[in-house]
């Protein structure tokens, strides 16, 4: 006996687990895979999510997953000038440090209480498709594989993503739009308690240091590189291993936890559905190419996916036309952001220590009311008009 | 070649650094990668790049002897 459902599910991550929340309250028979033994874990994440968009996903604050909060984000400068802003005001990434693993779980959680079914330690191998139309998954489960039927596959497989590429959908990422990251979680640190720390410069090449308390004496401490910038292999590690020695406040730091990962800081693809397949989170390349953040928007999108999913298993129509509504939906929502931060990253990974100098102590002296490429470039703009003339397309 | 890795004839990956984060089968520019929750393949798609190598965050991979 083959396994069908209206719509399943490939990853339980927040992009997955928010779409299966809506399709399955909404009325989809919904089934949820997951290779890994444990959702959320290991962790992969530097654990920042900001409190106001939460609620917007259907999800309520829980404290069982909060593991700390922040005033605000605080900016670092190669030379050390610093600048500070409050937590409302400083994106999607700062506000609170979750428990990640906790997070998904509380995400998987909701899911299955509207009605979706999970599968665990279950590999999809391979697609499914008809026609051209992709029709279900192959799976590897424990010694067994079977295929289960569906009226639309969702790639929720994160930055690893396959199924777009086995359906046909091109996600595949150039190196100066890729991050690579490592990160310790270290105890035994003095952190700044009141804030998120981003710290620029080429100690990290095109991308930066975090520093994300998840307590008084413990932090998540990690470094993000683009990838066109790595020389050797393992660099990432070493880029950390340099930049930790040099920091004082981690002297007597243990390790608690290593991370590794790798982020997409690309622009938004222009296809995420195809007959009987969408996109969902970071297979999707909705990853902010600034902060690298990604759980913001995955949520957002799957909130629309799952919506619209719905819809379609009403009508049983799951074909690319009908699966617009998904496309248009997500992009209203994230695309031009997605965009104008890309093509402000474009720029920023070319910048010299003295130049990112100039722009926190203009930061720090003027302020700004909301964090975001536009405010930040008008204040620039102000002060030192020649540091903006590259960015003239953004202003 | 160390004890832990193991060799497909096209890529080696140290399996005692490997932290099965995906890094490099997302990067992948042929698709050539899959990893069934911790166990890194290379297909005969792979063109020995070498994007892989320089992605993973803690140096777990590597081309083999002789490779350029
Ligand atoms: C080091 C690091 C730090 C980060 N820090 C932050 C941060 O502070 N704030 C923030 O907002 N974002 C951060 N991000 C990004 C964030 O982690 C992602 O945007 C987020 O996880 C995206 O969710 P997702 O559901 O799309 O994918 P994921 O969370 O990656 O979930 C994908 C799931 O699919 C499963 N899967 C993959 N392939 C298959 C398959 N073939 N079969 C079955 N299951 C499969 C995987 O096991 C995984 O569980 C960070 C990322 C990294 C790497």
């Amino acid at each position: 006996m083959t396994l069908e459902y209206d719509v399943v599910i490939v990853g339980a991550g927040p992009a997955g687990s928010i779409t299966a929340k809506f399709a399955a309250e909404n009325g989809a028979s919904v089934l949820m895979i997951e290779k890994r033994q444990e959702i959320g874990s290991p962790v992969r994440c530097g654990e920042g999510i900001a409190r106001y968009w939460i609620e917007s996903v259907g999800i309520p604050l829980d404290k069982k997953w909060i593991a700390y909060e922040v005033e605000g984000a605080k900016i670092v400068s190669p030379n050390g000038t610093e600048f500070c802003i409050d937590e409302r005001h400083a994106g999607e990434e700062v506000g609170t440090v979750i428990e990640r693993d906790l997070f998904d779980k509380a995400l998987a959680r909701h899911a299955a209480k509207a009605g979706a079914e999970i599968m665990l330690k279950s590999t999809v191998v391979g697609l499914l498709k008809d026609n051209g139309k992709v029709t279900g998954v192959r799976v590897d489960q424990m010694g067994k594989r079977f295929d289960v039927k569906a009226g639309c596959v969702v790639g929720a497989d994160g930055f690893e993503s396959q199924v777009g590429r086995w359906g046909g959908i091109d996600t595949t990422l150039k190196a100066k739009d890729i991050t690579t990251c490592f990160q310790y979680r270290m105890t035994d640190i003095n952190p700044d308690p009141n804030y998120c720390e981003f710290i620029l410069g080429t100690e990290a090449p095109g991308g930066y240091v975090w520093v994300f308390p998840k307590g008084k004496d413990t932090a998540n401490v990690g470094l993000g590189m683009q990838l066109s910038k790595v020389r050797e292999k393992g660099d990432p590690k070493k880029y950390l291993d340099m930049y930790i020695e040099s920091d004082e406040r981690f002297k007597n730091g243990k390790i608690l936890d290593m991370v590794c990962g790798a982020v997409s800081i690309s622009a938004p693809l222009d296809q995420t559905v195809t007959d009987g397949l969408i996109l969902v989170g970071d297979a999707a390349r909705m990853i902010d190419a600034i902060t690298g953040g990604g759980i913001a928007n995955a949520c957002r999108a799957g909130k629309v996916a799952g919506e619209v999913l719905a819809k379609c298993v009403k009508e049983k129509d799951f074909s690319a036309e009908r699966l617009q509504e998904y496309e248009k939906g997500w992009r209203a929502q994230i695309e031009e952001r997605l965009y104008r931060d890309w093509m402000a990253k474009e720029k920023l990974v070319t910048l010299s220590n003295e130049t990112f100098d100039k722009i926190i102590a203009t930061l720090a002296e003027v302020g700004v009311e909301k964090l975001n490429v536009y405010n930040i470039l008008k204040v620039i703009e102000a002060k030192h008009p020649e540091l903006v003339e590259e960015f003239a397309d953004l202003l | 070649m160390g004890v832990t890795v193991s060799d497909s004839g096209l890529m080696e990956v140290d399996t005692s650094l490997c932290m099965h984060c995906g890094a490099c089968v997302g990067t992948c520019p042929r698709n050539s990668i899959f990893l069934n929750e911790v166990i890194i393949t290379f297909d005969d798609s792979c063109n020995q790049c070498g994007l892989c190598v320089r992605v993973c965050p803690i140096g777990a991979i590597d081309k083999p002897e002789g490779a350029e």
